[in-house]
């Protein structure tokens, strides 16, 4: 009894260890970057934040509802960004956060969808994601059958390079690739702004960004496959704290 | 798009105390040195020119150029004798005009 209970105790001491072994891309950074993050008034993201709340109170269609006037004030989607990608039972799958507004605007406003990475789009995944600020990344039980397939093709080889994700990102997080050090990539900043694109990108455009560069032909955008990846993420990352939207180099 | 850019100031200082003015402007900020995907140039398309004023009188003003990334971010340290309203306004290419406001209390 007590062995067992020592040996619990072990694994459990393990099991946060492991936890802490964790690092967001935040951790990587340097301190200007970190600074450009933390600073509202630094933060470029800030300018798709402030288009959000504009969008959020637009009527697109006249007489239809705008997003306030279901959800009320944006501060109201506390949290939400960090429970998404979500199960949900209309599609008996995941739906992500893009996925969630698009189907929002077309189905209860009425409105044609803005499409994946435009800017009005991720100016409202902007705007939502700021309000979970700090809440812990959660990932609904609901998607295991999801999150195994997405992580699947986690460790699946692709592209010319033949690399999987895991090869750099499991295995390899902490050396550096050309230059440049390999991130654990914990989805934890998203929508975020990165430098080399000089703009706003969500989830599934770093992950285009990532298999282009091992030169495998990336998936469509919205895809099943960016879906799967996007919630065995969020299981890989839960726990930790949403900084969206956050600044990557 | 009525709110393009951004000014950020503390909203109360103490009269001669240097405190720090933080601007931000959405922009693409395309320097027509790119071609597209079509091989072609694509044509300039940038800020040429931040002027910074305060109650209708301009401060300074600064040129900029196609080597300055997107969504500029330009900060600058500031001291006031008297409250009042800071004026940002960016000027660029093919006509585009923002413009950003905050009022400030000198005690």
């Amino acid at each position: 009894m007590r062995a067992a209970l020592v040996l619990l105790l072990v694994s459990l001491a393990a099991e946060t260890a492991a936890q802490d072994a964790r690092r967001s891309g935040y951790a990587e950074m340097g301190p200007a970057l970190r600074a450009m993050q933390d600073d509202d008034a630094a933060n470029p993201a800030s300018l798709w934040v402030l288009e959000g709340s504009t969008l959020w109170n637009a009527r697109d269609n006249a007489g239809l509802r705008a997003c306030a006037d279901c959800h009320g004030a944006p501060e109201t989607m506390q949290g939400v960004a960090a429970r998404y990608p979500a199960f949900d039972a209309k599609r008996a799958g995941a739906v992500d956060l893009a996925g969630r507004i698009e189907e929002c605007r077309t189905e209860r406003q009425q409105a044609p969808p803005f499409g994946r990475e435009t800017r009005p789009l991720l100016a409202l995944e902007a705007l939502v994601a700021r309000q979970s600020r700090g809440v812990p990344i959660a990932s609904d039980p609901a998607l295991a059958e999801v999150a195994s397939v997405g992580q699947t093709l986690w460790r699946q080889r692709i592209g010319q390079l033949d690399l999987s994700c895991a090869q750099c990102h499991d295995d390899r997080a902490g050396l550096r690739l050309g230059g440049t050090p390999i991130p654990q990539a914990h989805a934890t900043a998203y929508p975020v702004y990165r430098l080399e694109w000089q703009g706003l990108g969500s989830l599934q455009r770093r992950l285009r960004n990532c298999m282009t560069g091992v030169r495998a032909a990336p998936y469509a955008f919205g895809s099943p496959e960016y879906l799967a990846l996007e919630v065995f993420l969020a299981r890989r990352s839960a726990g930790m704290p949403h900084e969206g939207p956050g600044v990557r180099p | 798009m009525s709110v393009r850019g951004l000014v950020s100031a503390p909203a109360r200082v103490k009269r001669g105390d240097v405190f720090e003015v933080k601007t931000l402007v959405a922009h693409p900020m395309e320097t027509g040195f790119r071609p597209g995907f079509d091989g072609r140039l694509i044509p300039r398309d940038i800020i040429t020119r931040l002027t910074v004023s305060f109650d209708g009188a301009e401060l300074f003003a600064m040129e900029m150029s196609p080597a300055i990334a997107a969504n500029p971010y330009v900060a600058f340290p500031l001291t006031l004798e008297k409250g009042g309203v800071l004026t940002v306004e960016w000027r660029g290419d093919n006509g585009f005009v923002a413009e950003a406001r905050i009022a400030i209390t000198v005690e």
